[in-house]
């Protein structure tokens, strides 16, 4: 069989593929392809991002990769018949990978690589174009690099859209004996998986933007803080940050340069707040993730006391193409100053979930009915809560609206880490916003009151409001309380937790049982 | 009346079971160099024993030279760390909006029903214990529950009893 050319196969060890039985169907070719005697050589490739065709099975044949989907382990022998091997029609074959619509109207630049390659080979990451970008940076000096971080207009990915670039240079400029690059890889947001994909599916990628800003800033020591909710990511991100090392690319003297920076992964312990950089600096230090007051920002005082950049993951991984293009390469994407591409990411009651990676500017109805082909259910998408359990709830009538910072920022609403979850017509939004206040209340670290205490208190108004009990006072008590959490929390999550409320009871009044003229004036914050 | 008293050592409450606390300082002593290492640390204790002892808290504390009230304010902070022992699995039913959005409340009405138990019980014969999980990055897949380690999407009220009788007709280990 020596003499036999092996067809490759690929089959994903995505987690989101595994949780829909990608693990069956992988064992059901290898057997079934053991009982032909046809030769196959099965690769175990990150996921396309294509979930909806989850397990989505692909076969690499002259023509370019042909992709079947979704399979359940009992259509095998059926594709075997089919002549899958050769890429021949099925019923569940889905022509080849890169002209389905969704992934072939994509900008894929961060996610350039995905579902390509073994995650964990580096011979694969390298014949994709891995570790140019790093290789580049070890040619250039700090400043160079920073530079051209700057220049690609790239902008923080966790939602703050802060310039990397002036992130990283505030760091550089910091004097210090230790230095930290601090990875947040802690992915709370209902509706977001971009760094879980990622961490399973290109983690090289990672570790190269995170050695990337340990040269530009003068860190040697790098933290990527993950959740014990991705079991898989953690273990996959851990035997890459070994081969890596064993590579030359991670530890005492990166590709033989004389430069050092050696990578750990930490794993959290069910906290949302660790993911607000603070705390999560405060839970790496070994202590309860208790949100530190700014400043000292973490650029000037960080990570045990020391000058530390904190970047998404995101953020991180969408460095090593910008050095390895360049930066107008990447500045080149996107509209005003949302520059380059978000990888979006789409879910909740919708046909066609998945990642989109495209240049800001799109609008969401394009995401939504585009892409996503409309609900799941068949029904009306009323409602789409934009990044995370912080995000407002937009309506059907700013489905229009661009999706770039500015224009959401101006609408009381937020992009976020990008992700988008829709809800058909039939969700009650008063509860969805009782969820908000209760999410706030069993996540809030307890440092500032208004999270703690308000968010508690905003759960037995709304109970009020929905009851109609003394509605009116009720309806100003929430804005009031409202107020008070946005403007005395110290982060985001008691200070934003009041934006899916007040979108939620401006937009569809309704459900709280309120005409939407009792409403009380809004005070600017939430359109 | 609260004991005050700077040489109390005994801990809050007896542990449900006897431990072993030569392995746990075996397994203590491994993290006295980490730095920042109390979350590693708690969690190979929970990976080993699959909870924290009371115990833990003050070997935690001489070990790496912390104070007790510090190793117990970790615990207490974190949703993951338990402080008593679980049942053989752990059973986590997604909450967060993209499972709510696909039905993830008719799955919870049907945990409810079919194990008689509430989040963070554990079913009397010991099988699994329930939990809630804030988004397991599965949204595409929604709904989505855990079991151990492994993720499971598009569940439905059926395809969860379906599991846990599964779970629940396994023999115990030895």
């Amino acid at each position: 069989m020596s003499d036999l050319v092996h067809t490759r196969v690929y089959v994903p060890i995505d987690s989101s593929a595994l949780s829909v039985g990608a693990e069956g169907v992988a064992q059901a070719i290898l057997a079934e392809a053991d009982r032909r005697g046809a030769p196959i050589h099965l690769v175990r490739n990150g996921s396309r991002g294509l979930f909806w065709l989850e397990p989505l099975v692909e076969v690499e044949t002259p023509v370019g990769r042909i992709a079947y989907g979704p399979l359940r382990p009992r259509d095998v022998p059926e594709l075997f018949d089919a002549g899958f091997l050769q890429g021949q029609p099925h019923r569940l074959g889905q022509g080849l990978t890169t002209q389905i619509p969704y992934l072939a109207g994509q900008e894929r630049l961060t996610f350039a690589r995905m579902g390509l390659t073994d995650p964990l080979s580096l011979d694969d990451y390298r014949a994709h174009g891995g570790f140019l970008g790093l290789e580049r940076a070890l040619d250039m000096t700090d400043a160079e690099v920073i530079q051209e971080v700057k220049d690609s207009g790239l902008r923080g990915r966790g939602g703050a859209a802060f310039p990397t670039g002036i992130k990283w240079e505030t760091v550089r400029n910091a004097p210090a004996p230790q230095k930290y690059v601090v990875c947040n890889a802690d992915e709370g947001d209902s509706g977001t998986f971009s760094d879980r994909m990622l961490m399973e599916g290109d983690p090289y990628c990672l570790i190269e933007g995170m050695a990337i800003a340990a040269l530009a800033t003068g860190a040697t020591q790098g933290y990527i803080y993950s959740r014990s909710e991705y079991p898989h990511a953690f273990r996959t991100l851990g035997t890459a940050i070994e081969r890596a090392r064993e590579a030359g690319y991670l530890g005492s003297s990166l590709l033989d340069s004389g430069r050092t920076f050696d990578l750990e992964i930490r794993m959290g312990a069910g906290a949302y707040i660790c993911g607000e950089e603070t705390s999560m600096l405060e839970s790496l230090e070994g202590k309860p993730g208790l949100v530190r007051f700014k400043p000292p920002l973490p650029a000037i005082s960080g990570l045990f006391g020391m000058p530390t950049v904190i970047n998404n993951a995101m953020s991180l991984a969408s460095v090593p193409i910008i050095l390895s293009k360049g930066a107008a390469f990447y500045r080149d994407y996107g509209v005003g100053r949302s520059q380059g591409t978000l990888p979006f990411q789409l879910a909740g009651n919708i046909r066609n979930g998945g990642l989109v990676e495209k240049a800001f500017g799109l609008t969401l109805a394009a995401l939504l009915y585009d892409y996503g082909g409309g609900s799941a259910s068949g029904r009306p998408i009323r409602a789409v809560q934009v990044g995370g359990p912080l995000g407002a709830y937009v309506p059907e009538s700013q489905f229009e609206v661009p999706l770039d910072y500015e224009a959401y920022s101006r609408m009381g609403a937020m992009i976020g880490h990008g992700g988008i979850v829709a809800f058909d017509d039939t969700v009650d939004m008063a509860r969805m916003a009782r969820y908000a206040m209760e999410f706030c209340a069993i996540e809030s670290c307890g440092k500032c009151t208004p999270c703690r205490i308000g968010s508690r208190r905003g759960m037995e108004v709304i109970d009020r409001i929905v009851a109609d009990r003394d509605r009116a006072g009720n309806l100003a008590l929430l804005q009031s309380l409202c107020d008070t959490m946005l403007n005395g929390s110290l982060c985001a999550l008691g200070g934003m937790a009041p934006y899916p409320v007040l979108s939620a009871l401006r937009h569809f009044p309704e459900d709280f049982g309120v005409q939407s003229q009792d409403l009380p004036a809004p005070k600017g914050e939430v359109a | 009346m609260l004991d005050l008293s700077p040489n109390r050592t005994l801990p809050d409450r007896p542990d449900p079971e006897p431990i072993d606390l030569e392995a746990l300082r075996q397994i203590v002593e491994g993290f006295r160099e980490m730095p920042g290492g109390m979350l590693p640390l708690l969690h190979a204790i929970q990976g080993h024993l699959g909870w924290v002892p009371a115990q833990a808290v003050p070997l935690i504390a001489d070990e790496i030279n912390v104070s007790r009230a510090e190793v117990q304010g970790v615990l207490d902070f974190y949703h993951d760390f338990r402080r008593s022992p679980p049942g053989r699995h752990l059973v986590q039913i997604c909450r967060a909006e993209s499972c709510q959005a696909r039905g993830s409340a008719a799955i919870e009405a049907r945990a409810r029903e079919v194990l008689g138990i509430g989040y963070r019980q554990t079913t009397p014969d010991g099988a699994l214990t329930l939990l809630p999980v804030y988004c397991l990055g599965n949204c595409a897949c929604s709904p989505a529950v855990r079991v151990d380690d492994e993720i499971l999407g598009r569940m439905d009220p059926e395809g969860f009893a379906e599991l846990v009788r599964t779970l629940r007709e396994e023999a115990p280990a030895p």
